[in-house]
């Protein structure tokens, strides 16, 4: 076996137990609520038919055991249960949500990477001012919590110059122009935080790489300094930069939950927290479980991406 | 593990040239805004202007003037008072979950450090599972159990930051066994405990002091963040967070309603990045601290 596959499977592997402990977590959540769960749950609703007919219905009635294996059992086949509040199956549920989820904070991503590698690169290479300018984005970046960052954005945006709709959102097979125009405000205010840490994290990188000798030789061969820094520099930065990424998908899905909040766009986060409110336990737990498991393959992929950019790390790990 | 190759594959820190100076002026800088903010905190009741929690119905989203600076919300409450008031609720929160946080994470990343071997590998590994959540989800999900609350979000925070302190805990008291003084400090007999306490933890805590310092200005954007979703601090008492939501339906009427609680929070945040930045350029020139 070739280390590249040895270093694939052994990494493949290592998820499982992580996609356990992840699974037993969510599995808890409603078995942790203090009091009965059922009866928090009802509410006011509750008569004593409904609770042993709620009971019932998620397993509660069982043993802690037999309820998780009971539960793994029926997602591994699809079966994410019914909403309590609407009863609506939770798999068409999460179906319509997730491409939301997946819009708001791909585009985010996009934009930031797009915004902080080649701003960051420049900052280790360019000049004074280039240096103090992008020490400001960063400063700015990191401070200015991101939803209120959203706020801001919709006084000036929507609110003054009425260009941009302020919150709502429309469906991309519907009209995919409008689509976009709803999510410019959203997407560029997830963006700045990350483009803050990717331009940080690229900076360093490459202003470490840029002090090593072999620049040093490719500079005293006349290389000119473009490909320099973009053709080795920038190359060799790269598995730092994305492992940061990937990190930073876990805050972009963090912030993903507030921002479609404030911006009403019918996505996962906006789904948990309505339902932490209702005290709809099975649908916090789909929510809390997919937001998770993307999170989980996001690392999984990144993992492998930096293996295939850095054969170091693909020996290191397969001795 | 995510979180080993994150490690490995991390840049080498960049050894820059800073002056001392300039860690000295950003501590100088840090140390006063929060100064500032924590004699407000502490102060609030005394310099409000208004019951931050008195609705005047006449008042209703008032623009600022010279007796409501920064003008009235949506039940005609002083934002002024209530910003006041927010601070200390927010510094409050925040700082605790921190200091929580690091009550616990201090002695297991000590311990983990200084032994090694299976001590390091049950804490290590322990700790890590609480990173199979990312943070925002994992509060949430805290908050989603507990039910909402200004204490629950402290909990939540200070169980995010645990597996990062202890973390930085680690690699600083990793480094600072491997120094010849603690072997001498053992070779005299010292026990392993005195050893830990006089030797040991006040050489490896500069690191989690920087690392404590850089959460506390996350803690108070996660606090504002779960306040403003309405999973934090519960109405009526004021918190920065709750009144962005509170004005959000009315931003385009009343901005003050939801410019200045904001500002409050950029200033606040700044400080302890300021604090935190000063002191790793001080504290931590082998960038232990993440």
């Amino acid at each position: 076996m070739t280390r590249q596959l040895v270093f694939v499977l052994r990494r493949l592997l290592l998820t499982i137990p992580v996609l356990i402990v992840m699974s037993i977590v969510v599995f808890l959540i409603i078995r942790l609520v203090p009091g009965d769960p059922v009866l928090t749950m009802l509410g006011f609703r509750a008569t004593p038919e409904n609770v042993i007919e709620v009971r019932h219905q998620l397993g509660l009635d069982q043993s802690l055991v037999a309820q998780y294996f009971n539960w793994v059992g029926a997602l591994l086949q699809g079966d994410l249960g019914t909403d309590i509040v609407s009863h609506a199956s939770l798999a068409e549920l999460l179906a319509q949500r997730l491409p939301v989820t997946f819009e708001l904070t791909g585009l985010a991503m996009l934009v930031a990477v797009a915004v902080g590698v080649p701003l960051g690169v420049r900052a280790a290479t360019g000049g004074r001012w280039v240096k103090r300018l992008t020490e400001g984005f960063v400063v700015f970046g990191i401070s200015i919590p991101d939803f209120w960052l959203g706020i801001m954005l919709v006084l000036v945006f929507a609110g003054t110059l009425t260009i941009l709709p302020p919150s709502g959102y429309i469906p991309f097979e519907d009209d995919p122009i409008q689509n976009l125009r709803y999510m410019v405000l959203p997407v560029l205010t997830l963006a700045v935080g990350e483009a803050a840490y990717i331009l940080r994290t690229t900076r360093s990188a490459v202003s470490s790489v840029m002090g090593r000798p072999f620049i040093t030789f490719l500079r005293a061969k006349g290389i000119n300094s473009r490909r320099i820094i973009y053709g080795h520099a920038l190359r060799n930065a790269g598995p730092s930069i994305v492992t940061v990424i990937a990190i930073q998908v876990g805050v972009l899905l963090g912030g993903a939950i507030i921002i479609e909040t404030l911006f009403a766009l019918p996505g996962v986060g906006r789904l948990v927290v309505t339902a932490i409110n209702q005290r709809n336990y099975p649908t916090v737990q789909v929510g809390v479980l997919a937001i998770a498991t993307i999170f989980i393959v996001v690392s999984l992929v990144t993992d492998l991406i930096v293996g295939w950019l850095d054969p170091r790390v693909t020996d290191g790990a397969a001795r | 593990m995510t979180i080993d190759t994150a490690a490995t594959a991390q840049a080498p820190p960049v050894v820059r040239a800073h002056t001392p100076r300039s860690s000295r002026r950003l501590i100088v800088v840090g140390l006063a805004i929060l100064g500032l903010l924590a004699l407000i905190a502490i102060a609030a009741p005394l310099i409000a202007p208004h019951d931050p929690e008195a609705i005047e119905v006449d008042r209703v989203l008032g623009a600022p003037t010279l007796q409501h600076p920064f003008g009235s919300d949506v039940l005609g409450r002083d934002v002024l008072s209530r910003v006041l008031f927010g601070i200390r609720v927010s510094l409050l929160v925040s700082v605790s979950a921190v200091l929580a946080s690091a009550a616990l994470a201090v002695p297991l990343g000590l311990l983990a450090g200084y032994f090694g071997r299976w001590v390091d590998t049950v804490v290590s590994r322990t700790l890590d599972m609480i990173l199979v959540l990312p943070a925002m989800l994992l509060a949430i999900t805290f908050i989603a159990i507990l039910g909402p609350g200004s204490v629950v979000a402290a909990l939540a925070i200070a169980v995010i930051y645990l597996p990062i302190l202890a973390r930085v805990m680690r690699t600083s008291a990793l480094v600072v066994t491997r120094n010849e003084y603690v072997a001498g400090a053992r070779a005299r007999g010292g026990s392993h405990f005195r050893v830990i306490i006089t030797h040991v933890a006040p050489n490896a805590l500069g690191p989690v002091i920087v690392q404590a310092s850089v959460l506390s200005a996350f803690a108070l954007q996660l606090e504002a963040g779960l306040s403003f979703l309405g999973l934090g601090t519960q109405p009526p008492t004021p918190s920065l967070g709750g009144m962005l939501a509170d004005g959000r339906d009315v931003l385009i009427q009343a901005p003050w309603i939801e410019i200045f609680p904001g500002v409050a929070i950029v200033i606040a945040v700044l400080g302890f990045t300021f604090l935190g930045e000063g002191m790793r350029r001080a504290f931590d020139p082998k960038g232990v601290a993440e």
